[in-house]
């Protein structure tokens, strides 16, 4: 398996499951913040029901105008998701569909905060599943492994694990000497110190990276910046291995759109997080995968506002050089009446853990017992999806 | 005793007089004001919380520089129609220019913008009623619009003046009644066009006149309601209550003059009786029959009363005031005289006052990236010149004013705003701030006269030590002790 240095020749020893490990595998997930519509993202044009209950927001089939990609008989992607689509043509890409977190309830918040901290139906763990898992990962060098692209860390990236974050900054640098005095101040509080030195590794590798210091910038601009920096921080040397990345505007209550549109704007700005990525990791995307998830998915009938409402079940997708793909992994439940979840929302069949298990096992050459005990305690009786990744 | 012993531990002055330190006055003007002022920390010495309930009934008039701001219907017609125009002439030149003389409503609605974002954050610096201010600024995110939707990025300031600030001297109810018949709440969370199945409007037209619009119900001001203002996502209500209860505010809209469903003041709160879902609805168990505007009303009446709604505004109250993580005897106390009182916001308020566990050291609370901004400018009793570079300030830290992005409004623990990198942020803030003020005053001045007594030793020999004012000044906005409330 590739990547796994130390990791798979200690594999069969319980007692050093701990070892340090540097890896070569690069992971990039995307939280999509506000219920990401799975069905748009990957559309069931070939489901008989489908036009009917998505009314004006339905996307047309292969080969019409603002018609989808064209994926099998019955899915294909979002027009705004091109890239994407060649990726899954070249066996980079693949799909999974009516995937959800074991959350059934419809708080954005709440579901948010069940599929970072990887709980089970009846607990809220207050610490991130990813941060679990990065106890084995820890570097030799001791810097930390993964960085929040963002100002504050996400919950997926909070607990005993060190962690760092970084955005880009418009303000001229702090000269080095406040700095080291301000390490000194910061000795004896362990908030402070921890975060300092953590945004302090950060710059080093970031470098000149300052962001642009006149005007704000356009929203584009600023996504480019944080993918290119993204980008750098895993292909340095002593650098972090999984970047976490954000993206809101995904809650579209109203006037939601169809192959053009609000919705299809994000889908556009995904795409081409994806692409930037492909073209500036270089060689590590051969040992990348980009993940996409989201808390829940919407409605499957159209509101009364050109829009969707929070629903269930919703669509991932996994990208990279490293995934085995070409493919959607989904029970497709269906969309008539009676196979709606609660009559409304489209049925959950695979559980997002099961991804998330076997991205971490293939990936980074973590042990099944591991990710069992430590990671998703609650998901023992959660199999893990084989083959996401390349041997 | 106690404070005889921390005296030997922080400062030499101690040791010498003997006196008493007085944590309280630095966390009545710190925790429950908005950071000390040249001076506060002295009006407070003989009684702090007298002079802190004091300040609870708020100004007796609208301070000038928010008595300046435009009405919201006024500006929300304002910038309808300046959003329509551009749209048509739009269509009308295709690719070509705008011309110049046609107003820009992206430039509109950020002037609007700037000018609330400014006129708050100036009131924040200037104002002697601190703690009354928090109190607005925790309701207003309580009841929170973001600008990052439009058109709520011209009215969300004014929303805050209009819906919030005046209405913290009577009861929960008529705040909740102000926040959720305020036209930034309609709009925001997409209730203007929430049209009931079995309303007049939703009626088949004429088959001549086909119509293209989709009608129906939008759940998300019900949801919020129940998940986020009230009840709380515990709070015991099911999807179909949330169904129902977004029954029951179909027709909670916006007045326009325009179109065959005009109703009511243009860009003020209407109801709108032709959206309204006809019939009674059941919400928790309970049947409201109610017609029109006042079935909603009832159900409002209803969660103010409820135990899980006193419980969960407790414990955000107490969130905000004591620790990140509430005490739980705190949060039954404010929650039981938030029931007795039948909600009534003075009574409540005072009883953050009045219990002991705010008045504890050390202090346990993270400032917020305005937080820190506000008390640096209080601080130095500066007022800023130009409000962008604030704003582009603030959202370099993560918190642009006025846009906490969801309606869950801004996070209130130290896990939530604490990432490196925004630590990173408030360094590199404060140095640029040291060197625009830093010469001004001795930061071991400002030290003693804004955090008194949570003054500590590290910081005051960091200061003394620093290679200049300027880097002293960086020291002391960045230390430990300036950075927590």
């Amino acid at each position: 398996m590739k990547g796994l240095g130390l990791g798979s020749l200690l594999a069969g020893y319980p007692g050093l499951m701990f070892a340090n490990t540097d890896t070569d595998s690069r992971l990039v997930l995307f939280i999509l913040r506000g219920a990401m519509d799975g069905m748009s993202m990957l559309v069931p044009y070939g489901d008989g029901n489908y036009s009917a209950l998505r009314g004006k927001l339905a996307l047309a089939s292969p080969g019409q105008e603002g018609g989808v990609l064209k994926v099998d008989g019955l899915f294909g992607t979002h027009p705004a998701l091109q890239h994407t689509h060649e990726l899954f043509q070249q066996k980079q890409a693949l799909f999974v569909h009516a995937v959800a977190s074991p959350y059934r309830e419809r708080s954005h918040f709440d579901g948010q905060d069940q599929l970072e901290s990887g709980s089970g139906e009846n607990n809220f763990r207050r610490d991130g599943w990813l941060n679990r898992a990065l106890q084995p990962l820890a570097s030799q060098q001791g810097n930390e492994q993964a960085i929040a692209i963002s100002q504050n860390t996400p919950l997926i990236l909070r607990g005993s694990q060190a962690v760092t974050s970084w955005a880009p900054s418009k303000m001229p640098d702090a000269a080095d000497d406040t700095l080291s005095r301000l390490e000194s101040l910061y000795a004896g509080d362990p908030f402070f110190s921890s975060r300092l030195r953590q945004a302090l590794d950060s710059q080093e590798i970031a470098g000149d990276m300052s962001g642009s210091k006149r005007g704000r910038g356009n929203k584009q601009k600023q996504q480019e910046e944080l993918i290119r920096a993204t980008a750098k921080f895993l292909s340095a040397p002593n650098g972090p291995r999984i970047a976490v990345l954000e993206s809101g505007g995904w809650d579209t209550h109203a006037r939601q759109g169809a192959a053009n549109g609000s919705l299809a704007g994000k889908f556009a700005e995904i795409d081409m997080a994806i692409s930037m990525l492909h073209r500036d990791l270089g060689e590590a995307w051969a040992n990348t995968v980009v993940m996409v998830a989201t808390e829940f998915g919407r409605t499957a009938k159209v509101n009364g506002t050109g829009g969707t409402d929070h629903g269930t079940a919703t669509a991932a997708l996994l990208a990279g050089g490293a995934v085995n793909g070409g493919r959607v992994l989904a029970d497709w439940p269906g969309l008539s009446a009676s196979n709606l979840y609660q009559g409304r929302d489209l049925y959950p069949t695979t559980d997002i853990r099961s991804v998330f298990k076997g991205v971490m096992a293939q990936h980074f050459g973590l042990q099944g017992k591991f990710l069992d005990q430590d990671v998703f305690p609650d998901a023992m009786s959660v199999p893990m999806m084989e083959n996401l990744v390349r041997a | 005793m106690k404070y005889r012993w921390l005296c030997y531990l922080i400062s030499h002055d101690c040791l010498f007089t003997g006196e008493k330190m007085n944590f309280d006055t630095a966390i009545a003007a710190n925790r429950f004001g908005l950071g000390a002022r040249p001076g506060e920390l002295d009006r407070f010495e003989k009684n702090p919380k007298t002079v802190l309930l004091d300040q609870l009934q708020g100004p007796s008039a609208t301070p000038a520089v928010l008595a300046q701001l435009p009405a919201s219907d006024k500006v929300l017609t304002e910038v309808l129609e300046v959003r329509k125009a551009q749209r048509e002439t739009k269509k009308m030149v295709g690719e070509g220019q705008i011309p110049a003389d046609v107003p820009k409503y992206g430039k509109l609605v950020r002037s609007y913008y700037i000018d609330q974002a400014g006129a708050r954050f100036r009131y924040a610096v200037e104002t002697d009623y601190p703690f009354h201010e928090r109190l607005v600024r925790f309701w207003s995110n309580h009841f929170a619009v973001s600008a990052d939707k439009q058109p709520v990025s011209a009215l969300a300031g004014l929303y805050e003046n209009e819906a919030i600030r005046p209405n913290l001297n009577g009861s929960f109810l008529e705040l909740l009644l102000a926040a959720e018949t305020h036209p930034a709440m309609i709009l925001y969370l997409d209730n203007e066009r929430s049209i009931g199945p079995g309303s007049m409007i939703a009626q088949p037209r004429r088959k001549r006149r086909a119509n293209k619009r989709d009608v129906g119900i939008n759940e998300n001001l019900a949801r919020e309601i129940l998940e986020l203002h009230t009840l709380g996502v515990n709070g015991g209500y099911r999807q179909a209550d949330v169904t129902a209860f977004a029954k029951v505010l179909t027709g909670w809209s916006i007045g326009t003059d325009q179109g065959r469903f005009k109703a009511g003041t243009p860009g003020a709160f209407v109801f709108r009786e032709a959206a309204h879902e006809p019939g009674s609805q059941v919400i928790m168990g309970e049947r409201y029959q109610q017609g029109g505007f006042d079935q909603g009303v009832a159900v409002l009446r209803k969660l103010a009363s409820e135990p899980s709604t006193a419980r969960f505004i407790a414990t955000k109250l107490v969130r905000h005031f004591v620790a990140d993580d509430p005490p739980a005897a705190m949060v039954e106390r404010i929650a039981s005289v938030f029931l007795k009182s039948s909600g009534q916001l003075p009574e409540v308020h005072a009883a953050l006052v009045q219990s002991p566990e705010p008045w504890q050291v050390p202090l346990a609370k993270y400032k917020t990236p305005e937080e820190f901004v506000i008390s640096t400018h209080r601080a130095y009793d500066q007022v800023p010149g130009r409000m962008n570079i604030v704003i582009a300030a603030l959202e370099q830290m993560g918190q642009m004013p006025l846009r906490p992005g969801s309606p869950q409004g801004w996070p209130d623990t130290a896990a939530q705003w604490g990432g490196a990198d925004a630590l990173y942020k408030r360094i590199e803030w404060a140095n640029a701030a040291a060197r625009q003020v830093g010469s001004l005053r001795n930061p071991l001045q400002v030290g003693e006269w804004s955090l008194g007594a949570n003054f500590s030793e590290p910081t005051r020999t960091a200061i003394r030590r620093a290679e200049s004012v300027v880097q002293g000044t960086t020291l002391l906005l960045a230390s430990p002790d300036f950075q927590r409330r």
